[in-house]
């Protein structure tokens, strides 16, 4: 199934989606050690971020939030891309500074956790196995 | 710009501008007179944020225009005597390095305005502090967005801004007619009169009636600050006092009325504390006018609890070289620099109460720093400081 989007920050990825209905704040809410969902509101609470294509609807929270994804990349934790819904500047910011492929304007609903995603975020592309 | 023939850390600067110019829908590029950058205070960005800016500084980023910093975590010379940790001024200072090694002038202040970083009527700057945002739009009339941390950087290292909100001049207008049938007369009555209006219109444009002709600017500073507090109010504009008053559409306007009982319920509501461990006068950043008059209140006094007033360092060494520092020494009480109580350490430094003239800061201490508040006018705090 293919879905389009809007880049939001170019590159290509591909990974097993983990998806989100909530919205997600970085700062307090991943650990940025291990790229764990800490955020206790979070239905992906204790999972690992690490390689995976993290979907969900939006940024929430602290504009800190941006400098904890630029961390989680450097320490090799971080999400392959981020497919969300409607990209705020939280996320935007944090995913074009640490150079993580991102797409917005993406009809989520049709993503679900465990299937296999390949996102062309130049393109504004998504591909979900079926 | 975008094909990195600059460096990788300009093009990555340059393709954030680009995102958020798209995600706004901005016709274009702007250049900008000047940055002021937010998340400066270690208490705020952590190592996430220190290890970005050191990334940046050591790729060796530079900014093209006059770039001036957020406040602190604490006063970047007297931070022992003051109390604040080893570990925490290690990281403060690593990061005010990162930001020199990038051309900042680093004078960490939210009232850059009053310490040698002045724009123009209607000129283009790229800030972030929600008061100095909010001054710079409404009592100078420049030109800002409120910008974040990342994207006042990347503005000041590629010397431009996406032209979109309150650049243009149609997102300038005001949405609601506010008058003002309270009496004001210190500047925590600014304060509540700007915390009671925030809350609110939320992220409109307010237009002032019946704020008095003679109102300073540190009022305004008040005003403006406890306004973009406590809701997320960018701009407003005071019949007969601020520039763009005269011109804008007044007509047809949603009205609020705000009056004595509701400032003496802002009052209320902000109060939540009762004998307060410190007072902490300056947010925003105390004006030389401001000092004065409070070295004027405690002339020959002692006080029995910490005072501190803050600053910026440039107004700090004014009020050193006129004898003003002096006189606020002699009374046991302090002139901070660089910082301010709300991004500064104070819950592990052992304080719960604090008492502030501020309605920004009483906004923000219970949640930030958590405090509990007494928001009182400048008489009653200087009161209180000899109880």
């Amino acid at each position: 199934m293919k879905l389009k989007g809007r880049k939001i920050s170019g590159g290509k990825a591909r990974g097993i989606a983990l998806v989100s209905r909530k919205s997600l704040s970085f700062l307090g809410g991943v650990d940025p050690e291990t790229g764990v969902i800490k955020d206790t509101e979070s239905d992906i609470k204790g999972e690992s971020i690490r390689g995976k294509i993290l979907v969900f609807p939006r940024g929430k929270g602290s504009t800190v939030g941006s400098y904890v994804i630029y961390q989680l990349k450097k320490n090799g934790v971080a999400p392959a891309a981020i497919v969300v819904e409607e990209a705020e500047t939280i996320v935007a910011t944090g995913a074009i500074i640490a150079g993580i492929p991102m797409v917005d304007k993406v009809d989520i609903g049709k993503i679900k956790t465990g299937q296999f995603v390949e996102v062309d975020a130049d393109k504004g592309e998504i591909n979900v196995e079926e | 710009m975008l094909n990195g023939e600059h460096g990788e850390i300009i093009e990555r600067m340059m393709r954030l501008l680009v995102r958020l110019a798209d995600i706004y829908n901005a016709d274009k590029m702007i250049p900008i007179g000047s940055a002021q950058i937010a998340g400066v205070s270690y208490k705020s960005i952590g190592d996430p944020g220190l290890e970005f800016l050191e990334d940046m500084a050591g790729k060796g980023a530079k900014v093209r225009v006059l770039s001036y910093l957020n406040p602190a975590g604490m006063d970047m010379m007297q931070w022992r005597a003051l109390g604040f940790s080893e570990d925490f001024a290690k990281k403060q200072i690593r990061i005010m390095d990162a930001f020199q090694k990038m051309g900042i002038v680093v004078s960490a202040t939210c009232t850059p305005y009053l310490a040698g970083n002045l724009p123009r009527y209607r000129e283009h700057i790229a800030w972030s502090e929600s008061s100095a945002v909010s001054f710079a739009n409404s009592v100078i009339g420049a030109r800002t967005n409120r910008e974040g941390g990342p994207s006042a950087l990347a503005a000041a290292i590629c010397g431009i801004t996406p032209n979109y909100g309150l650049h243009l001049d149609e997102n300038r207008e005001p949405n609601v007619l506010v008058n003002v049938e309270a009496k004001l007369e210190y500047q925590s009555d600014y304060g509540a009169l700007g915390y009671t209006v925030g809350k609110l219109v939320k992220n409109k444009i307010p237009f002032f009636r019946g704020i008095p002709d003679n109102v300073d600017t540190d009022q305004l500073k008040s005003l403006g600050a406890a306004m973009a507090a406590s809701g997320a109010v960018a701009l407003y504009h005071v019949e007969n006092v601020t520039p763009d008053a005269d011109k804008v559409n007044k007509n047809g306007l949603e009205k609020i009325t705000i009056t004595d009982e509701d400032l003496k319920e802002t009052y209320e509501k902000l109060n939540t504390g009762e004998d307060p461990d410190i007072i902490i006068i300056g947010c925003p950043h105390a004006s030389i006018r401001e000092i004065r008059r409070i070295a004027d209140k405690l002339q020959g006094k002692k006080v029995r609890k910490p005072l501190w007033i803050c600053t910026s360092r440039v107004i700090r060494d004014l009020a050193e070289k006129i004898g003003l520092l002096d006189v606020i020494e002699k009374a046991g009480a302090n002139i901070v620099a660089d910082t301010c109580m709300v991004v500064a350490p104070i819950e592990k430094m052992g304080y719960k109460t604090t008492a502030v003239n501020s309605g920004k800061a009483a906004n923000y201490l219970p949640g930030f720093c958590k405090q509990n508040v007494v928001f009182q006018n400048i008489d009653e705090l200087v009161r209180r400081a000899m109880q």
